[in-house]
């Protein structure tokens, strides 16, 4: 635990996730509204989306994640506590033989990774992850 | 028509039968002074399988005296649940009678005289013993490791792991899975693992760079067995890079990867495995969630957290066997296999009493040929303790308040810091403590005392953090140690509450005051997982301060106050 600068960064960061994940994510009205944009107002229920994300990350500088939305024409990912929250948005064509991708994304602290795909007939589905950044140090 | 379920349930009752009885005779016969290693051994052999698990075994390969904890606190739905209960409560859970055997075995309370009566337990000659007398029934046994084999002792750490491999190849297992072996560093892991005459399993083992899994690593491997096929699976510590240092295996990924587990079982399913089996280094309360979520796994061996249960718990289908640590015990569990499925089991929880169980001559000899180099210094006296030294336990133990005093005081630090590992031997009163009891509860490849500068604000932190790995209430945040241990500084715990809220009334015990988040603290600590960090290693710190204090002498430890336990 000898500290750096990055380190004690990374730890405020960490500990101030607590409060977020309880439930006052800081850019949640910012995520909120970005949803919105994509989905035009729709809400978007559960359903064929499959999101993976690490449990815990390993680095929050690099954190993979994969979508798998079988009849998906567009899916938007967003990270709730990041700063700008919009991560990427993949398009699909008819011609796509899976509709799945997976890229690295950076995470600030703690935090929901959220999905949400627009389907073929136009209604959209929403998948939710929690990540956390940790600094960890005891394993048994 | 019996079902599936039926048929586990009916099963798990005659497994407690065996279990109880051989429980209940063990503390009459020691009554009458007759505890034998027929006794022991003695098992019904069944069905068609028999898998032996070895795990957490930490490098000790000759008999120790280890205290197992008197604090291990369930969160969630595991509160009050086992391996969350602990001493009396243990006991009277499942029958077993105060003064037995057992009673020393497998749980805490009167552990200095009990440990004067039933002595050492452990030693993998003896380990062999075991494993021979299993094979002697069932001569195709799968005998599995489920890994922090090649860590924890001096010896160990002089040879980078080669003794305990040299001693490992000789009791000839199936499989492996792995934790703190790579904390050896990915060169010589990778080295050690290209070597082994048996298959090293991890299907959480991926590629940093690509997210993919890895050549060396395989996720399963299939065995034929009593004209059975069976798939082992393996499952590395989910949370390496995390808990421990990830620059020292900066190609490795890991995590729980529940989704790909069930990938891998539906494909050795498809292949046509009868049996499924997973070796686990995920931790008890992991692996029952595990069990919850992924089908078609028959049975989860379980390491990593150290607990050890005299009966299999049940979770969905699953039967989970978790089996100790540091050798005090080997589970048997004979498994019935007919048409792809499991029809019973009976199993059984051996525990290695090293003065009842006789030694393995030529593993003897290798684990003699091991030490023989070393035998000087890991005898040296040090010092002598007047306290039980023990490390186990959610929060403090008595030797990490040993080694908490050691840091202030040699390394002139107002609070000091001691990672909540959870191997580490015990030491018994009246004993000396050698260079090797040191070791034993230090030895790693990380050892570094540093001496830095924290603030009242982060220490708060750092203790919120680690607080929040053991007592999350989902599993899969939980990494499985114990609370980090500190010294010079005292505080309160609620653990129902999340992360940020738990801790409070933080207090530099040597003033009394309340720590001041604004202040900045000289505070001592080891194994950062930070490159670079600085500082002697931990062992010469402690034997230093050992030597100056001749005979160990501790007070009860009460700076931690703990509330919604």
């Amino acid at each position: 635990m000898t500290l750096t600068r990055r380190d004690v960064f990374v730890l405020g960061s960490a500990a101030f996730a607590g409060t977020a994940l309880a439930g006052m994510p800081a850019f949640a009205s910012a995520t909120d509204d970005l949803i919105a944009e994509f989905t035009g107002g729709a809400e978007a229920g559960s359903g064929a989306l499959v999101l993976t994300a690490p449990e815990i990350a390993e680095n929050g500088n690099t954190v993979p994640i994969e979508v798998d939305a079988p009849g998906a024409v567009a899916v938007a990912i967003f990270a709730d506590g990041n700063p700008v929250p919009a991560v990427a948005t993949f398009n699909f064509g008819p011609l796509n033989p899976s509709r799945s991708a997976s890229t690295r994304i950076r995470l600030a602290k703690s935090q929901n990774v959220i999905a949400v795909a627009k389907m073929e007939d136009g209604s959209f589905v929403r998948a939710d992850a929690a990540v956390k950044v940790t600094i960890g140090g005891c394993g048994g | 028509m019996i079902s599936r379920r039926d048929f586990l349930q009916a099963s798990m009752a005659a497994s407690a039968i065996v279990g109880g009885s051989g429980f209940g005779n063990w503390a009459r016969l020691a009554a009458q002074q007759r505890l034998t290693q027929d006794q022991l051994l003695e098992f019904d052999t069944f069905g068609n399988v028999s898998l032996i698990h070895v795990t957490d075994i930490h490098a000790q390969m000759v008999p120790i005296h280890f205290r197992e904890p008197s604090v291990n606190i369930g969160v969630g739905a595991n509160k009050g649940v086992v391996p969350h209960v602990t001493g009396a409560d243990f006991r009277r859970l499942y029958g077993i009678d105060d003064g037995s055997p057992s009673h020393y075995a497998l749980s805490s309370g009167d552990f200095t005289a009990l440990a004067e009566g039933y002595g050492r337990m452990g030693g993998l000659d003896r380990v062999a013993t075991v494993i021979n007398s299993i094979r002697a029934d069932r001569p195709d046994a799968l005998l599995l490791d489920g890994g922090d084999t090649w860590h924890g002792s001096y010896t160990c750490y002089q040879t980078a792991g080669q003794d305990m491999v040299n001693v490992m190849n000789t009791l000839k297992p199936d499989a492996m899975t792995f934790h703190w072996e790579f904390t050896l560093g990915s060169e010589r892991m990778t080295e050690l693992v290209e070597g082994l005459p048996f298959a090293a399993l991890g299907q959480n083992i991926f590629d940093v760079e690509w997210d993919e899994p890895v050549d060396l690593f395989p996720p399963y491997k299939f065995f034929e067995r009593g004209g059975v096929k069976i798939a082992v699976i393996g499952q590395a510590f989910p949370y390496m890079p995390i808990a421990n240092p990830g620059w020292m295996f900066p190609e490795f990924s890991f995590g729980i990867r529940d989704e790909h587990m069930q990938e891998v079982v539906d494909k050795v399913r498809a292949e046509g495995a009868e049996c499924v089996v997973l070796l686990s280094h995920n931790g008890f309360d992991v692996d029952k969630k595990m069990a919850t979520i992924v089908t078609g796994i028959d049975v989860i061996l379980s390491g990593h957290t150290h607990d050890a249960l005299p009966e299999p718990v049940l979770a969905g289908g699953t039967i989970i066997v978790p089996s100790g640590s540091n050798g005090k015990f080997v589970s048997r569990v004979d498994l019935d296999i007919q048409q792809g499925r499991m029809m019973g089991f009976r199993h059984k929880l051996i525990p290695i009493f090293s003065d009842v169980i006789s030694a393995d001559a030529e593993v003897a000899a290798v684990i003699e040929a091991e030490r023989a180099p070393y035998k000087a210094a890991l005898s040296e006296v040090i010092g002598q303790t007047d306290t039980l030294l023990y490390r186990r336990g959610n929060f403090n133990g008595t030797w990490d308040d040993l080694i908490c005093d050691a840091l202030l005081s040699q390394r002139d630090a107002e609070i000091a810091l001691s990672p909540g590992v959870r191997w580490g031997p015990s030491v018994i009163p009246g004993q000396d403590i050698t260079r090797e009891d040191i070791w034993n509860v230090t030895s790693m490849t990380y050892p570094e005392a540093y001496r830095t500068e924290m603030t009242g604000e982060f220490l708060k932190i750092v203790l919120e953090d680690v607080a929040d790995n053991i007592f999350n209430p989902d599993p899969f945040f939980q990494q499985g140690g114990d609370m980090v241990r500190t010294g010079g500084l005292g505080y309160r715990i609620d653990i129902a509450k999340p992360q940020g809220q738990r801790i409070s009334d933080m207090t530099l015990l040597k003033t009394g005051e309340a720590i001041d988040p604004g202040r900045a603290y000289v505070v001592a600590g080891w194994a950062s997982v930070n490159e670079e960090t600085e500082g002697p290693p931990i062992w010469d710190v402690v034997e230093a301060h050992i030597k100056t204090k001749g005979t160990v002498s501790l007070e009860p430890n009460n700076s931690v106050e703990i509330i919604n336990a």
